[in-house]
């Protein structure tokens, strides 16, 4: 009786029959395995920009496909996959270069956002274009978009299996990986690839905030909880469910919270779970941190 | 294009265009290109915030991007700096989602907080701007040595006594103010360019720091002149043309980087070669 109405206190009414939180459970996991597992890399490479920017950046492909009727998720995808390609030939493999290749494309594409946005809403009245562009939400996702973020994640996550050994190896010592005739460009290029979709499809499902946090949170603190890569995955899969899947429920319990009625956004509590983590994982495992770091990218080579 | 309303826009941009410049002579020599998508960004928060109070939305984004700045400063002294400045963004945005979500802000007045709205500048917004922009230049004028020495070789730095974290926080302070002083005019998105492209053109020019800085003011002038002109004649946003200007001068100095034959291209084999003393002067 008690753990019914603890249960019931937990979860209120109709979170398990409402079809929105079904997908919305269903592809935040999906979103948060594809997150960890491209995250451990994108953290491992010091590529952390290039992800965040990825997200920003798709919004200007994103903006572009509600321009000319076509769904988000495809110009997501063709934005981002070209805007890696830039970025990998402009220079994203210096490290003191990268963060300026990324940045340079970025600055172009949030230009072009500003145009197809700005276009958007004076096209159509449709004003909310902006808003769901840049902050999406998990819960508005049409049912019928789930199985092509199934494709398209074990697409992302079939190109890092491919990689996986000599991406790590090349992640971890580029100049070890070159000495064993590991081709370390194309396997750059191949994670850009796999970056580029993981973030288009957590941009475009659960808004450029969210990817950015699920790709970087659990995979940062993964990193810091254990040193084996294999191990790093895992952990940060779990973690990002967790933090997503936890998000979820206290989203929808939010609703009941304040006087208003009015649920708090998703986003936001799934980022503070993650961020709010990672203090503590930090704070826990910091005593006996790795040697600090000096601010700059150190120079390799 | 010079009517009076166009006025306060014109001079508006001419400052931050300067600021912009030397500031993003060290955003680029520092390699904090991530920093300076951040901190803008994040501080959009902050005037989602002020504008739920009914507070001054210079407030609020003072107040979030020096929150930002002290977030990444300390969170990068245990993670890598990549890391410390997506947590911290990611932790600001949240923030904005939340405070978004309890306004009544139509989606028209958080574009313009994004991507610029030139038009409407008063006045009134004219002295602030003016006032930040000088204490921003004057910061960097002041640091400007230790900051050289610490962006370019954080080793000799330390063992002169600079304390490499505590010139990131002074610099990513430098960057918070930039910030609180142009998103209102040329948007959270799009300060961004204007600190970056410029001066990585700049950079493709000459290995000389002071000329360096100067031609990275002059090209973020040009870009930011030929912005309003184009904008004001297209009817499109100042936005677009920001950023697609800035993509052509950063393209314009690589190409004229490559040109020369006798010379590296790659940015990061840029940095001024003349010896370390001779650039900073003798140890105190």
């Amino acid at each position: 009786m008690m753990l019914l109405s603890i249960s019931s206190s937990v979860f209120e009414p109709g979170f398990f029959s409402s079809a929105p939180v079904h997908v919305a459970l269903i592809v935040g996991a999906v979103v948060s395995v594809v997150s960890g597992v491209v995250g451990t890399f994108t953290v491992v490479r010091g590529q952390s920009f290039a992800g965040h920017s990825l997200a920003d950046i798709g919004t200007a492909g994103g903006s572009a496909a509600y321009l000319i009727g076509i769904t988000p998720l495809y110009g997501f995808l063709a934005m981002n996959l070209m805007a890696a390609g830039v970025m990998e030939l402009i220079g994203i493999r210096r490290p003191r270069g990268r963060d300026l290749a990324t940045g340079i494309v970025l600055g172009a594409a949030l230009g072009l956002a500003a145009l197809f946005l700005y276009l958007d809403t004076t096209s159509s009245s449709t004003t909310g274009a902006t808003v769901n562009v840049l902050f999406g939400s998990i819960f508005t996702l049409p049912p019928g978009m789930v199985p092509v973020i199934a494709v398209l994640s074990l697409v992302a996550v079939g190109f890092m299996l491919v990689l996986y050994r000599p991406l790590i190896l090349s992640s971890l010592s580029p100049d070890l990986a070159a000495a064993r005739g590991v081709s370390v460009r194309p396997i750059g290029i191949g994670f850009l690839v796999a970056l580029a979709i993981a973030v288009s499809l957590s941009a475009i499902t659960i808004g450029a905030i969210l990817s950015t946090a699920l790709l970087i949170g659990p995979a940062a603190i993964a990193l810091r909880l254990t040193k084996r890569t294999g191990h790093a995955i895992v952990t940060a899969a779990i973690v990002g469910i967790a933090a997503t899947w936890l998000g979820i429920l206290l989203a929808y319990d939010s609703y009941y919270w304040m006087p208003s009625n009015r649920a708090w956004p998703v986003s936001f509590i799934v980022v503070t779970l993650i961020f709010v983590f990672y203090l503590v994982v930090d704070l826990a495992v910091g005593r006996r941190a790795r040697p600090r770091r000096s601010p700059m990218v150190p120079e390799t080579g | 294009m010079f009517s009076p309303f166009m006025i306060n826009a014109w001079e508006a941009c001419t400052i931050i265009a300067i600021v912009a410049g030397v500031v993003g002579f060290f955003t680029v020599l520092r390699g904090s290109a991530f920093a300076a998508h951040a901190l803008p960004n994040g501080a959009f928060a902050g005037a989602a915030a002020a504008s739920l109070i009914g507070a001054n939305a210079i407030l609020g984004l003072g107040v979030f991007s020096l929150l930002g700045a002290f977030a990444i400063a300390n969170l990068s002294r245990r993670a890598r700096h990549d890391v410390a400045t997506a947590l911290a963004i990611v932790a600001m945005l949240g923030l904005g989602s939340l405070f978004l979500s309890m306004t009544t802000e139509y989606a028209p007045e958080i574009y313009s907080l994004l991507f610029g709205e030139v038009l409407g500048i008063g006045t009134n917004e004219l002295l602030p701007a003016a006032l930040i922009g000088a204490v921003c230049i004057a910061a960097i004028l002041f640091l400007y040595r230790p900051l050289m020495l610490s962006s370019i070789t954080p080793d000799t730095a330390e063992a002169r006594g600079i304390k490499s974290h505590r010139m990131e926080l002074a610099f990513l302070i430098v960057i918070a103010l930039a910030t609180t002083m142009a998103v209102p005019v040329v948007g959270t998105l799009l300060i961004f360019s204007l600190l970056i492209s410029p001066a990585a053109a700049a950079r493709s020019f000459t290995n000389k720091p002071a000329t360096a800085m100067g031609l990275s003011v002059a090209f973020a002038l040009g870009m930011v002149w030929l912005a309003i002109a184009l904008s004001y004649t297209t009817n499109l946003p100042i936005g677009f043309y920001v950023g697609v200007l800035g993509a052509v001068t950063y393209a314009v100095g690589r190409g004229r980087a490559g040109w020369r034959p006798n010379r590296t291209v790659s940015p990061n084999q840029s940095e001024p070669t003349a010896p370390v003393d001779a650039l900073i002067g003798p140890s105190r």
